[in-house]
């Protein structure tokens, strides 16, 4: 029988009876839509969360003051306060692969001006540092070098500060108070969103970091130093360079470890990343568990159709149908009760996550490579559940068929 | 598919046929059961049929002569002996060969009537032509078509066999197996189902397409059916204890 005719008859047997078959079919249309809502939510987050890694900056090495323990009680990273001012100038001094470098002095503060008071965030950086972490003014401009060497009181705010403070205007030129000192609005940032890891990043004063020790802390520690390399290929070479360079400023023999660490930013993204794609692994085999339980639903029908069918089987065989086209009769139409089901179960799995994006607002993404996969997994699925039942059919005596009943 | 058709042997087909050859012609023919003890159903029958022959089988139920029909029509092997129809050795052939033959060479008509509840009269006779791998029908709904109008039920075409009587439901049947134009046409107790008005009725179209040159073999266990063939084999334990010739009539 050519594959029109087989079609006509699949056709025709799930026509008459349309319920039992819509009934299979919505297992596979379930197991369909799911693996597509599944894989695509996964593969949106991921994607969300390596744009975000990559506005905190690339080719990025995070060095931190190492633990202290007090009364045998570990105080945990940066506890021990030991990268300070110096230490950030020799690094300045003394670098050569470095692209840019800014230190981080970390304060929370009561932050005064415009319409109120809002508390938030304050960190002092390097004029260098929108470079490395791809801020982009939005207003004004960031503070430069000379602001910096000069400890002057300026300040650029993130946008929450912004929305909070100065509803209602651009804050360039105003005054706001930080604690209890005076500094003056330079620029603001334009919008970055939440982090990777879930906290708001604009709700951040920005003020040279410098003038943050000088006019804030009143201390030379600072929290940490960004260093970054003009590629991922020179990290290493660049790691052992800061790693020998602070080594020196704290006179560290030999023997001694390390009383800092350094992060390699881009080590962490590609852990991230792989976390998210095992996860969206995870998400789709569980998806397409379900797709299973629908493709035994299909054998289970189709294992009744055959009984039922017997006498027609029998019929059949009697006429003239070899093994062959009883086997394609039945096979045929578990085929095309999958891949219907797999066809209504796309087009059902794009809306979910259409709704997802645009009106529950989560990140996900469709991908061909979901769709093709998902369709050619279920045609699968009607082949595999398929085939036993259509052998059983195929394998019939005929006149024990025809008896049948 | 397309080349399954050479399996058919051609002359098979050709009627009337010289009286030299049988067209149904076995030897030995033998079937056993091994169902826990061994049951001979058919035990060495040596059968020949000449072509435009009308052949009655007749013996009581387990006298094996439903295994000998089965075995005629291809639906069952036999355990020992051959069968040739023309000049194909059948017993030989593989399953594919089997289907092939089934479907040019016999038309099979049933106790039962064995019509599919869900398709119309017309789809019925259709069924046969689906399997037609040789293409012999260039118009599959045209042959059906008149093979419906020949049993004198051009007005019953749509009707579903649910919608028919008895006797309009045997002649659909009849109808179907005659689609192919098998030169050989096999019925198994045609009229068991029937009142005795229907069951002459459908007798008649037997005799009229045996006078058209059809071979036909049916079993019975009716006097009355055996009465129309010209030629009766009684079957008992599995074997042919008699055989009765009518004159040409």
């Amino acid at each position: 029988m050519n594959p029109l005719a087989l079609m006509a008859l699949a056709l025709q047997s799930i026509r008459q009876n349309w319920l039992r078959t819509l009934l299979t079919l919505l297992g596979i249309v379930i197991g369909v839509s799911s693996v597509i809502v599944m894989t695509s939510i996964g593969q949106g987050s991921q994607q969300q969360i390596v744009e975000r890694m990559s506005s905190l900056g690339d080719n990025l090495l995070i060095v931190t003051p190492g633990s202290r323990s007090f009364g045998g009680v570990n105080l945990g990273a940066g506890s021990a306060g030991t990268l300070d001012v110096r230490d950030v100038q020799r690094l300045q001094q003394e670098l050569r692969s470095a692209q840019y470098i800014s230190p981080l002095v970390r304060l929370n503060a009561q932050i005064v001006g415009g319409v109120g008071n809002w508390s938030g965030s304050v960190q002092g950086v390097d004029a260098q540092f929108p470079e490395i972490r791809r801020w982009v003014v939005a207003t004004g401009s960031f503070f430069g070098a000379r602001e910096t060497q000069a400890r002057a009181p300026v300040a650029v705010l993130g946008d929450t500060v912004v929305r909070e403070l100065f509803p209602d205007r651009d804050p360039v030129g105003e005054r706001i108070r930080i604690g209890n000192v005076p500094f003056t609005v330079v620029g603001t940032l334009q919008a970055k969103g939440s982090s990777a890891f879930g906290g708001d990043q604009d709700d951040v004063v920005f003020v040279p970091w410098t003038a943050a020790q000088a006019r804030l802390t009143g201390r030379l520690e600072v929290a940490q130093v960004m260093v970054s390399a003009p590629a991922a290929s020179m990290l290493p070479d660049l790691e052992q360079e800061v790693r020998a360079v602070i080594r020196r400023s704290h006179r560290l023999n030999e023997a001694a470890e390390d009383d800092f660490s350094i992060r390699n930013q881009t080590e962490i993204m590609s852990v991230v990343s792989e976390t998210s794609r095992a996860l969206t692994l995870l998400l789709g085999s569980v998806a397409a568990i379900s797709l299973l339980v629908g493709g035994i639903g299909i054998m289970n029908m189709m294992l009744v159709a055959v009984t039922e069918r017997t006498r027609e089987i029998g019929l059949r065989v009697a006429v003239g149908a070899r093994p062959r086209d009883i086997l394609a009769q039945f096979l045929s139409e578990s085929v095309v009760i999958c891949v219907t089901g797999g066809l209504l179960g796309a087009a059902f799995g794009m809306l979910v996550v259409w709704v997802l994006q645009s009106i529950v607002g989560i990140a996900a993404v469709v991908r061909a490579d979901t769709l093709i996969v998902a369709l050619s997994f279920s045609a699968g699925v009607g082949l595999f559940f398929g085939i036993y039942p259509a052998r059983q059919a195929a394998r019939l005596d005929p006149i024990e068929a025809l008896r049948y009943g | 598919m397309s080349t399954a058709a050479a399996h058919v042997p051609a002359d098979a087909r050709a009627a009337p046929r010289s009286a030299a050859r049988p067209l149904l012609l076995t030897r030995g023919l033998s079937k056993v059961y091994d169902s826990g003890s061994a049951v001979v159903a058919l035990d060495g029958v040596d059968l020949e049929v000449a072509a435009g022959e009308y052949v009655a089988i007749v013996g009581e139920s387990g006298s094996g002569k439903s295994t000998l029909l089965h075995l005629l029509g291809c639906l069952d092997r036999p355990t020992r002996g051959e069968y040739w129809i023309g000049d194909a050795q059948v017993s030989t052939l593989g399953a594919d060969e089997l289907a092939d033959v089934r479907n040019a060479l016999l038309g099979f008509v049933f106790q039962n009537f064995q019509l599919l509840p869900r398709l119309s009269a017309l789809e019925n006779v259709m069924l046969p032509l689906t399997y037609d791998r040789g293409r012999r029908q260039v118009d599959p709904r045209g042959a059906a078509v008149s093979a419906l109008e020949r049993m004198g039920l051009a007005d019953r075409m749509d009707h579903r066999p649910t919608q028919l009587s008895g006797g309009q439901q045997q002649r659909v049947a009849i109808a179907r197996a005659l689609v192919n134009s098998p030169p050989v046409l096999l019925a198994d107790e045609p009229t068991g189902n029937l009142d005795s008005a229907t069951a002459k009725e459908i007798m008649a179209v037997f005799d009229s397409l045996n006078v058209g040159g059809t071979t036909v073999v049916l079993i019975t266990h009716s006097a009355d059916v055996a009465a129309h063939a010209r030629r009766v084999l009684e079957i008992r334990d599995g074997r042919i204890v008699r055989e009765t010739r009518r004159g040409e009539s």
